[in-house]
């Protein structure tokens, strides 16, 4: 008896940790979506690119001899967020800001095709094998019997949930109480409006952008340090699952993607662990679907209203 | 002049830092000892090649822009040359082409051939997706399950149920369509994007199924030996497969050629792919292409007009997944060999990539785009490495610059003189 309990336990915790993540890199969409309205294909790439700074980085300070660990993935982290936000303006500025007026499809399969190159760049830049960064933390809380059933929460998932805590805290203050936060808040409502009362729409929307990459760095390089691999294709499934999540919460609001994003962690960790791994990606497609159908507004989100 | 060439610096530093830490650096693990090295010397060249390229854009931006709107046109159709303007110059041009095509394999090389072949079926696939995403209007970025479901139906209805080509061929093109109909419709009543991300969720659950289901489908092994097809029971190998039967060089008393196989392939692909083009002329000139048209453009005038938006999309969707049926089922006899791979989403990317490139509704952009796309990756073998990069830029580019693509389509209309 106790020792389902255990599994159930240690299956909830992992689906938490992906949970996090998840949330992490569904900011990102469910801003953009909130503010110009377009669906930002090519930010699971930017998370992908997050974790190869990431690696790099870190294997340049094991190579410089550092030891202290903190230090190391809090350096990995700070140039990983640069660097990936710098990427996600600059995919704002190139493949989006032309495209503002026109149709919705129109900036989609611009956003299809910055994926694409991104995904290819990485790949020719660093090549499309797997490449695997030894774990530089280890060990972890170790609840109940060791050699029996027992519940076992390494410390790198205590390291993810608490630093998505922290973001999500960050991100929540920022935008409730800072004057830019409620720029974006405004812009979301009514980006017309907002700029004839005098509100840079272009500093919004490239902010929108920095904020959401910034976070997929953060998600990029704790993932990258769970999982330990990262490989160029890892950014489509993220960015899918992470847009699922966005969907699942109700596009467009802030809550809703972090709740999203713990949802869909939580049942896919259930599904992996209760009947088989391999579908698990199927689970998480099919719950898009069927939130799509039966509740595109989501858990969080308000019903769109169709304004002729 | 200084702001222009500062800005124009500052672009190609920022261009230069984001590409070192990506393409400067080469990451490897020796051991448990991660390592960085500088990377290849082609590598940094590349870099500083797109840095200089940044700069001259940025630095050049007024004139840059001022071809680039040239290049968008005023939104209007592209005017096709004056000898295939009217349709009587365009029936005898499009006689003479398939003339043209259908003496192609017997005066090139077998290699030419079977390239001619693959493209055909791009071509096919692009005609299909074309009324999807052309004329309907859906983003449809799934359309490689239809592509998987036909294949994979051809390649089991002969493992188990021993079924030849001609046979598996409609019914192929049949499921398809169910599976497109069944898709579509829940579906169909979502907005545009959720549309596209709800089918390319649809086109990965069955890219997983393949993969997974390993008693039915052969799981990542895929599916070999699937036969070629027979033209009327005559095979085309050397020798029958069952005893009693005849081959093709036996029936006719010539001898034995692989090159026959070949040239069978093609000229059947020419046939689906001119039996496509024609259906989907007609279609456009019926109420139902009409209909999709006028969807694509205003959706709720449509809908106040009373036209049910839900079953004219569902007719788009159905018709253009039975497209992807057939030319599933001859890419697997053609392949002889199928597995989940080659229905990964990079396929659906790139047969939208056609569409977009070819313009959207039209069929000779299309096919143009299509013959493009898969015959320069042929011609430049050393390119193939960077082809899904310059696709990827390609469809950046065409958005911001000829969103309505390379030859859009012309619709057929009468105006009024004005003096």
């Amino acid at each position: 008896m106790s020792d389902s309990i255990y599994y159930f336990i240690q299956q909830i915790a992992n689906g938490l940790t992906i949970g996090s993540t998840y949330a992490l890199i569904a900011i990102g969409y469910t801003m953009v979506y909130g503010i110009i309205g377009m669906i930002n294909f090519a930010h699971g790439e930017v998370y992908m690119i997050g974790t190869y700074i990431s690696f790099i980085v870190l294997a340049g300070l094991t190579m410089l001899g550092f030891d202290n660990v903190f230090i190391m993935v809090g350096l990995a982290m700070m140039v990983s967020i640069m660097i990936a936000s710098a990427y996600g303006f600059t995919i704002e500025k190139v493949a989006y800001k032309p495209l503002r007026s026109s149709k919705r499809l129109i900036a989609l399969i611009s956003a299809i095709g910055m994926s694409i190159f991104l995904q290819n760049y990485i790949r020719l830049a660093q090549g499309s094998r797997d490449i695997a960064m030894p774990s530089l933390i280890q060990g972890g809380f170790l609840l109940g019997d060791p050699d029996g059933s027992h519940i076992l929460i390494s410390y790198m998932q205590v390291i993810i949930i608490v630093t998505t805590i922290i973001c999500m805290a960050g991100l929540t203050l920022f935008i409730s109480r800072s004057r830019m936060g409620r720029a974006c808040r405004a812009s979301a409502q009514d980006i017309g409006m907002t700029n004839l009362l005098g509100i840079n729409s272009n500093n919004v929307i490239a902010t929108t952008f920095i904020i959401g990459a910034s976070l997929a760095a953060v998600a990029g390089t704790l993932l990258g340090m769970y999982y330990g691999v990262v490989n160029p294709y890892v950014g489509f499934i993220a960015g899918l699952k992470a847009f699922t999540a966005a969907v699942l919460g109700g596009i467009g609001s802030i809550p809703g993607a972090m709740l999203g994003g713990l949802l869909l962690g939580v049942s896919e960790s259930l599904t992996a662990g209760y009947f088989t791994a391999e579908y698990k990606d199927v689970v998480a497609f099919s719950l898009l679907i069927l939130i799509l159908l039966f509740m595109p507004q989501g858990i969080l989100g308000k019903p769109e209203v169709e304004k002729i | 002049m200084q702001s222009r060439f500062s800005s124009a610096a500052l672009a190609a530093g920022v261009t230069l830092i984001l590409g070192f830490m990506v393409l400067g650096i080469s990451f490897s693990v020796e051991g448990v000892v991660p390592t960085l090295e500088v990377s290849e010397s082609h590598k940094i060249i590349g870099l500083l090649i797109g840095a200089g390229l940044v700069f001259l854009l940025q630095y050049f931006r007024a004139e840059v822009s001022k071809v680039t709107t040239k290049m968008k046109g005023d939104g209007q159709a592209h005017e096709l040359p004056a000898f295939m303007r009217t349709e009587k110059q365009q029936r005898v041009l499009a006689f003479w082409a398939v003339g043209a095509l259908l003496l192609f394999p017997f005066l090139s090389s077998r290699g030419a051939v079977d390239i001619a072949t693959l493209t055909l079926i791009y071509v096919m696939l692009g005609l299909g997706l074309n009324v999807v995403v052309g004329l309907a209007g859906l983003l449809d970025l799934g359309y490689v399950g239809f592509y998987a479901v036909g294949a994979y139906s051809y390649a089991l209805l002969n493992l188990y149920f021993d079924m030849s080509f001609w046979m598996a061929l409609p019914i192929a093109g049949a499921l398809a369509a169910l599976f497109g109909y069944l898709l579509g419709f829940p579906v169909l009543r979502l907005r545009g994007d959720y549309l596209a991300i709800v089918t390319l969720g649809f086109g990965e659950i069955i890219r997983i199924l393949l993969n997974n289901w390993t008693e039915l489908t052969g799981g990542p092994n895929g599916i070999a030996r699937i036969p070629k097809p027979t033209l009327f029971g005559l095979e085309f190998s050397r020798r029958p497969s069952e005893e009693g039967a005849t081959t093709f060089h036996e029936f006719f008393g010539i001898s034995y050629s692989s090159e026959y196989k070949v040239i069978f392939l093609y000229l059947m692909a020419l046939l689906l792919v001119l039996l496509t083009i024609y259906v989907i002329r007609r279609l456009v000139r019926m109420p139902i292409g009409r209909a999709w048209e006028a969807l694509r453009e205003d959706d709720i005038a449509c809908r106040s007009l009373g036209l049910n938006p839900t079953n004219i999309k569902l007719g788009a969707f159905t018709i253009g997944a039975s497209f992807a049926g057939f030319a599933g089922s001859f890419f697997a006899a053609r392949q002889g060999f199928i597995s989940p791979e080659s229905f990964t989403f990079i396929e659906s990317a790139i047969i939208l990539a056609i569409v977009v490139l070819g313009g959207m509704g039209s069929q000779l952009g299309v096919v143009l785009a299509a013959c493009a796309m898969t015959i320069l990756p042929e011609m430049a073998r050393e390119f193939d490495e960077y082809r899904m990069l310059l696709f990827g830029l390609m469809m950046v580019l065409m958005m911001i610059w000829r969103p309505q693509g390379l030859l859009p389509m012309k619709r057929p209309h009468l105006e009024l003189k004005r003096d």
